[in-house]
């Protein structure tokens, strides 16, 4: 990383921009109306049947939990949506649009960003420019616009330059769009950095971070993508309870944002502390849906996922 | 053995290896550009920087630049040519791309499919310029080696005291010209928002994907990029050697496919370094043994480093490259 770089971006961090205005998601949706729509959905693979007959919703604003034993078709079901599988029946709709067969990029720029199980960070990059990826998915300027700097913008006052000569010629010519994009993006990429709780390590290559903070660098990632809705695939995966505490406020906090959540969880304690709805699959099919209590008392649940009730014998 | 030889010249050998050297690394950033994004060697890459030398000649002949031509025509003539032969260049590189490993990226073809349509792609290329070409135009196409004006002419600018070595005009054009075209690329890559899908890609494809990177237009961009390279090349290799031919591109190519993979294969500063250090070894040996095995020399050192170094000098990806 040159140095002038390291100090533009310690300049950045120097401002104070720990209001979450940077960050939050606009929406022109209305809470509670039905985001994804999984209707009806069976996938089959050969003989194999994956997914059977799954029908479920996402509503805007609300943290909904996908539970269920191993090899429930959790992520099977969570790849459907981000249009990696397409069903063999039935539809998947985001914001009334069927999105099976549209590429992964233009799915992400719909809406709809997600973490990996497994985490899949761009090691060689810094924590920054993972995020910075993300940003980029959002901007406007072309190939040609970027390479010439044709779209020129006129700059608000604290937008110009300190000093002299650069300052006279942003005046007279404007600066250039991709500029105020990708300063933008830098403060967006900081501010998500801080919101996660790593901006500390933010200069350091990926690879060479932390376990917790590469969850959650992977979670600034996909938020940086402005997505409505953002699906987290097993995110306490080799948590300790306090780090599962804390994932626990930093989803809601992601929620108070403006984003609707999906979380596919193997963790009970977690799944019913932070989720307003439950749905539950078992062996491909949706064997129960509510809220945690309801969920929490539902028998076919017991049975299948908690193991048979105390009372039971 | 003749070591008397090179330590007399070594100052002429070693201008002479840096010169040769420039022009294997720029051609060699179209091959690893193209390698550390999607993982496959582009051979048709030595014909994108031969249609560069045809541009050139395309361009002197139709200004009527010859090297008797005033100030004026000798710098607006070899602009031009710059431009044209980047603009032809990039657009056969993308043309391959289109033709030869779009479609068959697209039905999920396995790797090995691609080495050959880009072979296929090459010898047509070869075949237009020998034969097609030909036919309906006449001479100088055709199998010959053809003749480019010197519109540039070599002059000496300064000479190094001591050891008395006459520096020309275009051996500084030669030079300078490749490291600014090459620390432009690597910063473009490390530094820019365009580079960053770029490494985004080179590092995890599929996550770039679901992270919103377009990876078709990272692929497009790709091969842009190395072939405009390629045509920076093309115009320094006419200046150096005053000629082009229809095959002109295999050896040319072969080479900086080589320097490619002594610098590292995948990263852009191995490009750098692996045509450098292809370029003095030629030299060198030539000057120790006979000039006419050049080209063994050439991949007697790829052997010998790869088996002590096999991933190159680098040895790293176009992810990894950066400060």
């Amino acid at each position: 990383m040159s140095e002038q770089r390291m100090t533009q971006d310690m300049a950045v961090e120097l401002k104070d921009t720990s209001d979450h205005e940077l960050i939050e998601m606009h929406t022109s949706g209305e809470v509670g109306e039905t985001l994804l729509e999984v209707d009806h959905v069976t996938l089959r693979f050969g003989g194999v049947v994956a997914l059977n007959d799954v029908n479920f919703e996402i509503r805007r604003g609300e943290i909904l939990g996908l539970i269920g034993p191993n090899g429930a078709g959790k992520t099977t079901c969570f790849n459907a949506m981000t249009g990696v599988y397409t069903p063999t029946e039935g539809k998947i709709r985001f914001k009334g649009k069927e999105i099976a067969g549209t590429k992964p990029h233009r799915i992400n720029h719909l809406g709809i960003a997600r973490t990996f199980q497994n985490i899949r960070l761009f090691p060689e990059m810094s924590a920054m420019e993972n995020v910075m990826v993300g940003c980029d998915a959002r901007h406007k300027t072309s190939v040609v616009g970027v390479l010439f700097r044709l779209y020129r913008v006129r700059p608000s006052e604290e937008e110009l330059p300190d000093s002299g000569i650069r300052r006279s010629l942003a005046k007279v010519f404007g600066i250039s769009r991709h500029t105020l994009e990708e300063r933008a993006g830098r403060r967006r990429s900081m501010e998500l950095l801080r919101f996660v709780g790593i901006a500390d390590r933010a200069h350091e290559l990926a690879r060479n971070l932390p376990y917790g903070y590469q969850r959650r660098l992977e979670i600034a990632r996909a938020l940086a993508t402005e997505p409505e809705l953002i699906c987290l695939d097993e995110p306490a995966a080799g948590f300790n309870p306090a780090e599962k505490e804390d994932l626990m406020g930093l989803i809601r906090r992601i929620r108070d944002l403006g984003h609707t959540v999906l979380v596919i969880e193997h963790d009970m304690k977690l799944v019913l502390g932070v989720t307003d709805r439950i749905v539950v699959l078992e062996f491909g099919s949706k064997i129960a849906e509510g809220t945690p209590d309801e969920v929490a008392r539902n028998p076919k649940v017991i049975a299948a996922y908690l193991g048979e009730p105390d009372d039971a014998a | 053995m003749d070591f008397d030889n090179l330590i007399n010249g070594l100052d002429r050998a070693t201008l002479d290896g840096i010169t040769r050297g420039s022009i294997y690394a720029l051609v060699a950033l179209g091959y690893t550009m193209v390698y550390g994004v999607m993982k496959l060697i582009n051979f048709a890459h030595s014909e994108v920087f031969m249609v560069g030398t045809w541009t050139v000649l395309g361009v002197y002949t139709v200004l009527g630049a010859t090297s008797s031509s005033g100030t004026g025509m000798v710098i607006g003539a070899t602009l031009l040519a710059l431009i044209a032969a980047m603009l032809a260049s990039a657009g056969t590189a993308l043309a391959v791309e289109r033709i030869a490993y779009r479609p068959l990226r697209k039905k999920g073809a396995p790797a090995l499919i691609f080495l050959i349509t880009g072979i296929g792609c090459s010898m047509v290329l070869v075949e237009v310029f020998g034969q097609v070409l030909k036919y309906f135009f006449g001479p100088p196409f055709g199998r010959v080696l053809v003749n480019v004006p010197a519109v540039l002419e070599t002059k000496t600018v300064f000479t190094i005291p001591g050891v008395d070595l006459a520096i020309s005009n275009t051996r500084i054009l030669i030079i300078v010209g490749a490291i600014v075209m090459m620390v432009a690329l690597d910063t473009f890559v490390n530094k820019s928002r365009l580079g960053r899908g770029v490494r985004a890609v080179a590092q995890d494809p599929d996550t770039a994907s679901l992270m919103g990177v377009n990876q078709e237009r990272v692929i497009m961009l790709v091969f842009v990029l190395g072939g405009a390279m390629a045509g920076v090349a093309a115009l320094l290799f006419t200046i150096q050697y005053d000629s082009t031919k229809f095959d002109i591109g295999f050896i040319i190519g072969l080479k900086a496919f080589t320097a490619a993979v002594l610098g590292g294969i995948g990263n852009l500063r191995g490009a750098l370094v692996g045509g450098l250090f292809l370029g003095i070894v030629e030299v060198y040996a030539s000057a120790i043994w006979d000039s006419s095995w050049t080209n063994v020399y050439a991949f007697v050192v790829l052997v010998v480093v790869l088996m002590f170094r096999p991933t190159g000098i680098l040895g790293e990806s176009l992810g990894k490259a950066r400060a």
